[in-house]
């Protein structure tokens, strides 16, 4: 092998590449300019320059999530860094496979409170998966390929390359990447034989089983997904999914029961209560899901496939712990189980499925159109009709009610094709993001479903966009509310809304034409296809002002400190809203 | 939940890790993070040449939370390995102390009387004062340090627990 001496700011430049990176979304600084200056001579890499740290950030969110690739990253020392936290944290928590390359000031003057100095590596401990600070040029490209082997192996995450100015300068010798063996970093992908023989026991045994799954799946990818969509079907057991499993399983498949937790459907929420098997894959009941943890599927035993084992026994004690990659662990209990005769208590199972089909009958979902004011729920259903059938059509989302009715009311039929924030619960996720999906997708419809307060976080991006060429489509419901504040203040405080009317709103139209994006508004119901329509028929990035009705609640809704068979289902359902103190408590 | 399940249990737990900048603070940080009582922790190199160190940290939960903490220090990227010495069979600990006892006459020589009964060696000595080293068990140090408080002790310092399994097998 002939090594070659490269600068380190060279080294970096090649390891991406040589890692199949390309693009990289960052914003420069005086800790990078080696290696801006190195991907200035170069065209393999294609720089997106954001307008703010933040940005970059998400938009490498987006595009590793809509891709099932690493997302790369890269800021400058100091405020640079900083302003990358939030979506490190937001990548950590959603497990979203992330390398985020920072500038640092020179080794001789780390720990002098050099200007634009932050102790990187200390701030971003926590919020990553892994970091490193490299201290030598002869491990710079070592590193960089380590540094992408853990962000997407495992359980997937965001890693921080932390680089000093005179590494990138300094010359050493790069390694191409080869197949990582970690000295100590090996995550168990293979299920444990005695652990599959133990679900398939439960499987063959159930008489109200439910399969819940996450994210986990979808990060596991594409096989895993029509793992998983055998084994179901196979056993005929009805599936709900998580936020983050949305698309996982196809929404129109009808043993699909909807999404679960705090916001999600009747059927499937009273199915988890009701259940006497719980088979848990890539989820990590969280307590969005759980709700009220000692009142949580009370009769169920409880398979949790996850390949994190620290997500095991955290929330919810199981029975049956597989620690695996999800596809693997799925693709082995359905053989297994197949193999030992495919048996399941069919008569037990589809009395379940016509107790499923009455819960499903209440139609939890239903809301009241009237001729004057759009709905935020008629909206997206428009929106759902008009998207409907296409497969190139990706959606992101900021956070809050806009988010919910999104989920709700939006159907994902593959994996990789709905971005949201749901663990960390980002406000101004969704353009950012829309702008790395979108760049990752050149020709696809990307849709970012805003809320007028989330949207304003991250604004700047817009600016991205139009430098881009990059056609996404906001489709803000404005209610002039941050909506679920307002709604918890309306259901838990005496409907004193504190701070949480957003004031002084800008034009929007007239914003996205200052940006040179087209600007649309609704505000009658009737209005709500011929917008969707122009939106979707132009050629470039839009933004699609739907003024909807201010004062509308998210339901179903578990309240805080409530279990599964405690939801309000709103209108008239109003009467069980008590809130105890105890609940009050929680977020 | 059980009663056993919600009460509080003490272990050891030995973590092997590679000896690079800031693991310590990965797994200190860890514990404060997400609110994991550190009883004691004591951390050196084992291995110069393969350039690992052993962490030994003493701490207390329920057996859920337990579990969480051998689960979180085993994906930490730099862990070789995390053992759970008061539940993988049976473990010797010692804590080493250094307790600087000062003054004259009668308490003087009971302070060296005392420390004769716990075999500790005066490690230094002056006229006004000892130091003295003892190892053993926590609860044989606690002892020692109540003895030696009326006595005239002055100063002293505590290693925390570290422990190793019993047995011909290595971690």
């Amino acid at each position: 092998m002939t090594v070659r001496t490269m600068t380190g700011a060279e080294m970096i430049v090649k390891a991406l590449v040589d890692q199949g990176v390309e693009a990289v979304f960052g914003y420069p600084g005086g800790a990078v300019l080696p290696i801006y200056d190195e991907i200035f001579k170069q065209n393999r890499l294609r720089h997106y320059l954001v307008r703010q740290e933040g940005g970059a950030v998400h938009a490498a969110e987006g595009y590793a999530r809509s891709t099932g690739k690493v997302g790369v990253v890269l800021v400058t020392s100091g405020p640079g860094a900083t302003n990358a936290v939030t979506g490190l944290t937001d990548a950590l928590m959603d497990s979203v496979p992330v390398v985020c390359l920072t500038g640092q000031v020179p080794t001789h003057l780390i720990g002098n409170d050099a200007f634009q100095e932050a102790d990187t590596t200390g701030i971003t401990r926590p919020c990553t998966k892994h970091n490193y600070l490299i201290r030598s040029p002869d491990d710079v490209a070592s590193t960089i390929h380590e540094a992408f082997y853990v962000a997407r192996s495992g359980r997937p995450g965001p890693v921080v390359v932390d680089i000093p100015k005179d590494v990138q300068f300094a010359a050493g010798a790069y390694k191409p990447p080869e197949e990582v063996k970690h000295r100590s970093y090996k995550p168990r992908t293979r299920p444990e034989p005695q652990a599959v023989e133990e679900a398939v026991a439960l499987i063959e045994t159930a008489k109200r089983p439910v399969v819940y799954i996450g994210g986990g799946v979808t990060n596991s990818g594409p096989a895993a997904c029509r793992a998983l969509r055998r084994l179901v079907q196979e056993t005929g057991f009805p599936c709900t999914q998580t936020l983050m499993g949305l698309g996982a399983f196809p929404a129109s498949h009808p043993q699909s029961i909807g999404m679960l937790g705090m916001h999600g459907l009747y059927e499937a929420n009273l199915a988890m209560h009701g259940a006497d098997l719980i088979l848990a894959v890539g989820a990590r009941f969280d307590d969005r899901v759980t709700g009220l943890l000692s009142g949580f599927a009370p009769d169920a035993k409880k398979v949790h496939i996850d390949i994190d084992p620290s997500s095991i026994n955290k929330n919810v004690i199981v029975d049956v712990p597989v620690v695996a990659d999800a596809g693997k662990a799925v693709d082995a209990i359905r053989r297994r189980w197949s193999a030992r005769g495919g048996r399941t208590d069919h008569r037990a199972v589809e009395k379940w499925w016509r107790q499923i089909a009455k819960w499903r009958k209440r139609d939890c979902l239903k809301y009241e159109q009237d001729e004057t004011v759009i709905k935020p729920q008629y909206a997206l259903e428009r929106l759902q009709a008009k998207i409907a059938g296409r497969d190139d059509v990706f959606v992101t989302t900021e956070v809050g009610q806009h988010q919910m009715w999104a989920a709700q009311f939006l159907r994902f039929e593959k994996p990789n094709h709905w971005m949201t924030s749901g663990g960390l619960g980002t406000m101004g996720y969704g353009l950012p993001a829309a702008i790395g999906v979108q760049v990752a997708h050149p020709d696809a419809l990307v849709i970012d479903v805003a809320g007028e307060a989330s949207i304003l976080m991250n604004i700047q991006e817009l600016s991205t966009a139009s430098q881009y060429r990059l056609p996404v489509k906001l489709f803000i419901l404005n209610n002039q509310w941050m909506g679920m504040v307002r709604q918890w203040q309306e259901l838990l405080h005496g409907e004193r809304y504190s701070e949480s009317y957003t004031d002084s709103l800008p034009d929007f139209v007239r914003l996205a034409e200052a940006f040179g994006w087209t600007g649309l508004r609704a505000e009658r119901p009737d209005e709500m296809d011929g917008l969707i329509d122009a939106m979707i028929a132009a050629d470039g990035p839009v933004i699609a002002d739907v003024q909807v009705a201010q004062m509308e609640n998210c339901f179903p809704m578990i309240p805080s400190g409530k279990a599964h068979n405690e939801m309000i289902l709103g209108g008239m359902d109003d009467a069980e809203a008590e809130i105890d103190a105890e609940g009050m408590v929680l977020v | 939940m059980t009663a056993r399940e919600q009460q509080q249990e003490r272990r050891i737990f030995a973590v092997v890790v590679d000896n690079e900048p800031g693991v310590l603070a990965r797994v200190i940080g860890l514990f404060s993070g997400r609110g994991y009582n550190i009883e004691s922790l004591t951390v050196a190199e084992i291995d110069p040449t393969g350039h690992l160190s052993r962490i030994t940290i003493v701490t207390s939960g329920t057996l859920m939370v337990l579990e969480q903490i051998k689960a979180q220090l085993g994906r930490l990227v730099p862990v070789h390995r995390v053992s759970d010495l008061s539940n993988e069979g049976p473990h010797v600990e010692r804590e080493l102390v250094l307790v600087k006892v000062a003054g004259g006459g009668a308490r003087r020589i009971e302070a060296l009387r005392i420390a004769d009964i716990f075999r500790a060696r005066a490690v230094d000595s002056t006229h006004r004062s000892f130091v003295f080293e003892v190892t053993g068990s926590t609860e044989k140090i606690d002892a020692f340090i109540d003895l030696m408080r009326p006595l005239g002790l002055t100063d002293l310092a505590r290693t925390g627990v570290v422990a190793i399994a019993r047995g011909a097998e290595g971690m």
